[in-house]
């Protein structure tokens, strides 16, 4: 425990960072014949046709003091990637993720756009860093990025662009490409320097919230922080822009995996921190199909709503439109129907 | 004659310009909302205070900007607090064109489990946050702890910007 407490501490401070124990290894295995195309590139699979996604819960996971307790997020990951994979070994279970290959930087994609309070927890992004680091990926090719320095800092990360060791900086120090791309109704869009030049493989680590406009924001709308201008995607409550940006090659391509912060949460009032409609669901929502994953973010957040006595989403004037179109056969970026996702709770 | 003329456009000018100058003097300075370090008990202003302009305001506030923007915000202002050392809070200063828009912001976030408080035109409590209207001025206050006097706290913070707007 102490150990994992100086390793948060002098990663928190970009000091000291664990060694690597082996270099990637294992290939994705083969994909399953009859998939569909927007689903080829999945590597963890029930049966073909489904996506799977893997909630794992820690009751526990908030000590008395209400501070996550640092030890139950490292375990509760470790059990989520575990059941994701299928393999019990941290190492084994994120070369079973991460791309082959040596050398390969991996972004780990944070949202502290909420501010301090709902903004993705610096623990969980030092134990993901942690364990890629036991499946052979060097600190300095660790990436934690974001916006801005402010919405890292609203994390609780340092800055550090040392590349000796973890670093950790936004796009205002990478700035964004000078050339616009599009897809749909996502034009102009000018991309993070980080997720085009820099990282081969990006994790999302989005935080599981109520948006005032999309309806829920988690895997695809954390997407909105990789570009310069999100504001000019927010009309139409984000649909089709959500779809359409996560259907930009780079965005589509490096962004394969994503560990969902669901240890807090705000079911209403979102995306800012409004302490009055938080919620500690003390949840990991991990997989590799975007949509799928968003899907059953925002089923989580109608249960807990109701659970409340508040309406929906569609009677509060905000479905999640995108996650459907997301799916649709213009987008294909995975399954949206609970019969082709295969929900593992843990 | 013309000499005459003369002055007395002169004298206008310069009675006009005084009067200027008088009002300009006596007129209050634009609002800075943000009391000072140790002005309110307990609380210590721990951050710069930092400006949006409605075209920047999802720099700020990303995704919530759309809401203040159609309800016609101008600026918003806000900056970090610390009460006693430990408890932090952030105050945000939402400046609208017309009072009509921190009404609508206001009772658009109002929430049936909010306590009633007196401050500004109208103001609400929960444990964790304030938030009151006065004039064209929203301010919401948000403390990122809870403690059982955090909700005193604040509403005697929100009574010092209160105070200067």
């Amino acid at each position: 425990m102490s150990d994992r407490r100086d390793f948060l501490k002098t990663a928190l401070t970009g000091a000291v960072l664990l060694g690597s124990q082996s270099k990637l290894g294992l290939a994705a295995p083969p994909d399953v014949p009859g998939v569909p195309a927007h689903q080829d590139k999945f590597t963890h699979r029930l049966e073909p046709g489904k996506s799977k996604v893997v909630i794992a819960r820690d009751a526990a996971l908030h000590g008395s003091n209400g501070l996550l307790d640092e030890k139950h997020v490292f375990d509760l990951l470790d059990r989520a990637i575990a059941s994701y994979t299928g393999r019990d070994k941290p190492t084994d279970a994120w070369k079973r993720i991460l791309p082959p290959g040596p050398d390969k930087v991996i972004g780990l994609k944070t949202n502290g756009l909420g501010g301090k309070g709902i903004s993705s927890h610096a623990v969980l992004a030092l134990a993901i860093a942690e364990r890629l680091q036991w499946a052979g990926i060097k600190p300095g090719n660790i990436i934690i990025w974001d916006r801005n320095a402010r919405d890292l800092e609203a994390c609780g990360f340092t800055i550090n662009t040392d590349p000796s060791r973890i670093r950790c900086f936004g796009s205002d120090v990478s700035g964004y490409e000078d050339a616009p791309v599009a897809f749909g109704s996502a034009v102009n869009v000018k991309l993070s320097k980080i997720l085009t030049r820099q990282c081969d493989m990006v994790i999302g680590l989005p935080i599981l919230k109520d948006h005032s406009m999309a309806g829920v924001t988690f895997a695809m709308k954390n997407m909105y922080g990789v570009v310069q201008h999100p504001n000019e995607l927010h009309g139409g409550g984000c649909n089709p822009f959500v779809a359409d940006l996560n259907c930009i090659p780079a965005v589509r391509e490096k962004v394969r995996f994503t560990v969902g912060d669901a240890m807090t949460s705000v079911y209403d009032g979102g995306p800012g921190f409004h302490p009055e409609r938080l919620w500690q669901p003390n949840a990991l929502i991990v997989g590799e199909d975007r949509v799928a994953l968003d899907h059953t973010a925002w089923q989580m957040l109608e249960r807990k709503r109701a659970e409340v006595g508040m309406g929906t989403f569609e009677a509060a004037g905000r479905p999640p439109r995108y996650i459907a179109t997301a799916a649709d056969p213009a987008h294909k970026l995975g399954y949206n129907k609970p019969e082709h996702i295969a929900l593992v709770e843990i | 004659m013309m000499f005459r003329s003369r002055v007395s456009k002169f004298a206008v000018a310069l009675i006009a310009l005084a009067a200027v100058a008088t009002f300009s003097g006596c007129k209050k300075k634009a609002a800075d909302p943000f009391p000072a370090t140790g002005s309110i008990a307990g609380w210590e202003k721990t951050g710069d205070t930092r400006t949006f302009e409605a075209k920047n305001l999802y720099q700020y506030i990303d995704g919530d900007a759309e809401q203040y923007i159609s309800a016609g915000v101008v600026t918003t202002s806000t900056a970090d607090y610390k009460f006693q050392g430990s408890l932090e809070a952030v105050v945000d200063v939402h400046t609208m064109s017309a009072p009509d828009g921190a009404r609508k912001i206001f009772e658009a976030g109002q929430t049936k489990d909010a306590t009633t408080v007196q401050l500004g035109d109208a103001g609400i409590a929960y444990a964790q946050s304030v938030v009151f209207r006065k004039g064209p001025y929203l301010v919401r206050i948000v403390a990122y702890q809870s403690t059982p006097t955090s909700q005193q706290a604040l509403i005697a913070l929100a009574h010092g910007v209160e105070a200067k707007l």
